[in-house]
């Protein structure tokens, strides 16, 4: 399985810079922002977590179809589904690698677009903290789309749609954590603990869903 | 070690492609899928392999030792039309992930990533990434991954094509060597692959409509 | 494959064929049922007096929460059909999922709509971002997704199952949207301007209310077994043409002479 990690890594540096694109889109979402509502500092530093979040889960969207695509297309799945690993493990470490190729350099990039947005060091760092917790739940929700979405030739945009609806908690609670950890009346820790048990669930439920639409989408 | 499979039959759409199908490989054997384009050589092989739910019928794997609860799939290598192999990796990435993906098996001998690129004859360019090489040269290295990681069953899809005559006589060499350990081999062929005492299975393809569901 | 008893027995039961002749015996029945349900419910909803606070408008409720009540109902059956679909493996289950997703989609529709013709009045605005309405809006986006996937797939019965596991997904997942959305809606917005627990409604509302709610139910059950029976008959005609088509394959030569 660190064999599957490792592998998945050295692609996602190495094929096509899937990540590198993440990120300028990323750059990119946050940067259109402004020009939409203005360069008023206060309303960006308002708007500014909600605003780095939704662009980390747009970003976020971007690579997943092609979570398991490559691997079906170049018949690597066919091997997968036939060893004796549980295929469920074999998926959460593809999301593993996929979160540590795609979400990470999200995270990573986060705090640069906080001072765009001209936010304090607080916000950032808690955007930053909410960021590196809950994306690894929209890649284990976005595996069962992508999984779902498999055999489909332009799968990309349907999994966005498959899977955003189901990602809304996760942004409910990463944004009101960020906030609240900004905000005085409101306590940080709730917010978050639910993020964490969220993020923990989808860990569950995720690749065993991706593994069962795995299993079923060949024949 | 015996390999069965019984009454097997599978469909695509309303289509039979094949019915019936039954036959018992003990270690040593091999058996050849013929038949035109079509005909249900693929299906059959990945219906054996696993990755496709039979419309009626089992395969079922006996072991010498224990380990009753097998699936018959862990038991074997599959090489597909596709190589499975990443364009982007070096040969030697990709062979070593998949002897470490395969793990170790205790009943026989696996061969290291350099006797395998070794025994397929292009020893030499194992640094290169594999979307370097020809579509012969990913063909072999693909091969190749069959020796890294011992698995008692090969089920092998058109295995040369695309090879030249020399290289196929590099994988008949390996298939025979392969089955004197006592390995079984289940392959669907166009051209014949030179073995001796195979057993010879004649795909025709349509074995009639299948029930109606509705 | 081990099939018990039981589950034979069951597939017995859900058999094609027999579910058609079923379905044309009980279509009837149910038809009328819930035409003389709603006759029923919409004269009550009309005799009654309007509240004294939101004056006639409240009639709307009479058809949104009906629905609201519907779309959710809608995705249970669903899910129980998906289930039926990836553990039995039935292919009536396929189709009972499959045609309940437009009805559902159709449902919440409805519900959203009356719920923004109810806030116009209500709140002075078409739409507010209220709890329950965002949550069902949510829940409208997963009907739209579902419906897209079953399309974009060409063999019914892979898509069956791809669409089965994520209704399933979907449907553990629904509790999560609403406790989250009801999380951010309290953090956001005063409590919710409407409180329609059942017991602060006056009984002259309650009466018609569930008067419609069973009639709506009718029309969900009238709606999806006439779909089921139409997606049926809709898989045996391609069922045939495919049939037709290798058919005509089989005669070499004569397609020239054919295609005029």
């Amino acid at each position: 399985m660190a064999a599957l990690l490792l592998r998945d890594l050295k692609l996602s540096v190495r094929a096509g810079g899937g990540a590198l694109i993440g990120v300028l889109f990323f750059i990119t979402v946050v940067a259109v922002i402004p020009f939409g509502v203005g360069p008023d500092l206060n309303l960006l530093s308002r708007i500014g977590p909600a605003i780095v979040w939704i662009g980390a889960l747009l970003s976020a969207l971007l690579g997943l179809d092609r979570m398991f695509q490559t691997e079906r297309e170049d018949g690597s799945l066919d091997l997968m589904l036939m060893q004796e690993h549980p295929l469920v493990l074999t998926v959460l470490v593809k999301c593993l690698a996929h979160w540590i190729g795609n979400g990470l350099p999200l995270v990573i990039a986060s705090p640069l677009l906080g001072l765009f947005m001209n936010m304090d060091e607080v916000a950032i760092g808690a955007t930053m903290l909410t960021l590196l917790v809950g994306t690894p739940a929209l890649t284990f929700i976005g595996a069962v789309g992508a999984a779902v979405a498999v055999t489909l030739p332009r799968g990309g945009l349907l999994v966005s749609i498959l899977v955003l609806p189901l990602a809304v908690p996760v942004l409910i609670f990463g944004v009101s954590a960020s906030y609240a950890a900004v905000e005085d009346p409101a306590p940080f820790l709730p917010p978050f603990l639910i993020l964490v048990a969220i993020t923990m669930f989808f860990a569950v439920l995720g690749p065993l869903g991706a593994a069962l639409a795995l299993r079923n989408a060949d024949d | 070690m015996r390999l069965i499979a019984e009454n097997l039959s599978a469909r695509r759409g309303e289509d039979l492609i094949f019915q019936g199908v039954s036959f018992a490989l003990s270690g040593g054997e091999s058996l050849v899928l013929t038949g035109k384009n079509g005909s249900g050589k693929s299906t059959l092989l990945r219906v054996v392999a696993g990755l496709l739910r039979p419309e009626s019928g089992t395969v079922t794997w006996q072991a010498d030792t224990g380990d009753k609860g097998m699936r018959a799939a862990e038991a074997c290598h599959y090489l597909g039309h596709r190589n499975a192999m990443k364009a982007e990796l070096s040969v030697h990435e990709n062979l070593t992930f998949w002897q470490q993906f395969f793990g170790h098996s205790p009943q026989g001998k696996s061969l290291s990533v350099d006797e395998a690129a070794d025994a397929v004859g292009l020893g030499d360019i194992t640094h290169l990434p594999f979307g370097y090489l020809s579509a012969g040269q990913q063909r072999r290295m693909a091969f190749a991954k069959l020796l890294v990681s011992f698995r008692p069953v090969w089920i092998l899809d058109e295995p040369t094509a695309a090879l030249d005559v020399s290289a196929e006589r590099v994988f008949t060499g390996l298939i025979e060597s392969h089955l004197r350990n006592g390995g079984i081999l289940i392959a669907a062929t166009h051209q014949p692959l030179g073995l001796k005492n195979a057993q010879e299975l004649k795909m025709a393809g349509f074995a009639g409509i299948a029930e109606e569901v509705w | 494959m081990s099939e018990s008893l039981a589950i034979t027995k069951l597939s017995d039961l859900a058999n094609p064929t027999r579910f058609l002749g079923l379905a044309s015996r009980v279509l009837p029945w149910l038809s009328a049922v819930t035409a003389i349900l709603f006759a029923a419910g919409l004269y009550l909803s009309f005799a009654g007096e309007g509240d004294y606070q939101q004056g006639l408008t409240v009639r709307i409720m009479y058809v949104h929460v009906p629905a609201a009540w519907l779309s959710m109902m809608c995705y249970t059956v669903m899910a129980l059909s998906a289930i039926g679909t990836l553990v039995w493996r039935h292919p009536l289950a396929d189709v009972a999922h499959k045609t309940a997703a437009p009805l559902g989609a159709a449902f919440t529709l409805i519900a959203l709509a009356t719920g923004s013709l109810w806030g116009k009045p209500m709140w002075g605005t078409w739409w507010v971002w209220d709890a329950r309405l965002t949550s069902v809006f949510v829940l409208f986006l997963m009907y739209l997704g579902l419906i897209a996937l079953n399309r974009a797939m060409d063999d019914p019965g892979k898509a069956a199952r791809l669409c089965a596991i994520l209704i399933l997904v979907g449907f553990v997942n629904i509790p999560i949207i609403k406790f989250s959305v009801d999380w951010w809606n309290t953090l956001h917005q005063p409590a919710s301007v409407i409180r329609m627990g059942g017991s602060s409604i006056d009984g002259s509302f309650l009466r018609p209310l569930l008067v419609m709610a069973l009639a709506f139910t009718m029309l969900f059950f009238t709606l999806h077994i006439a779909a089921m029976r139409n997606e049926i008959w809709r898989r045996r005609v391609s069922a045939q043409r495919r049939m037709a088509a290798r058919m005509a394959g089989d005669k070499p030569g004569l397609t020239t002479e054919m295609s005029t």
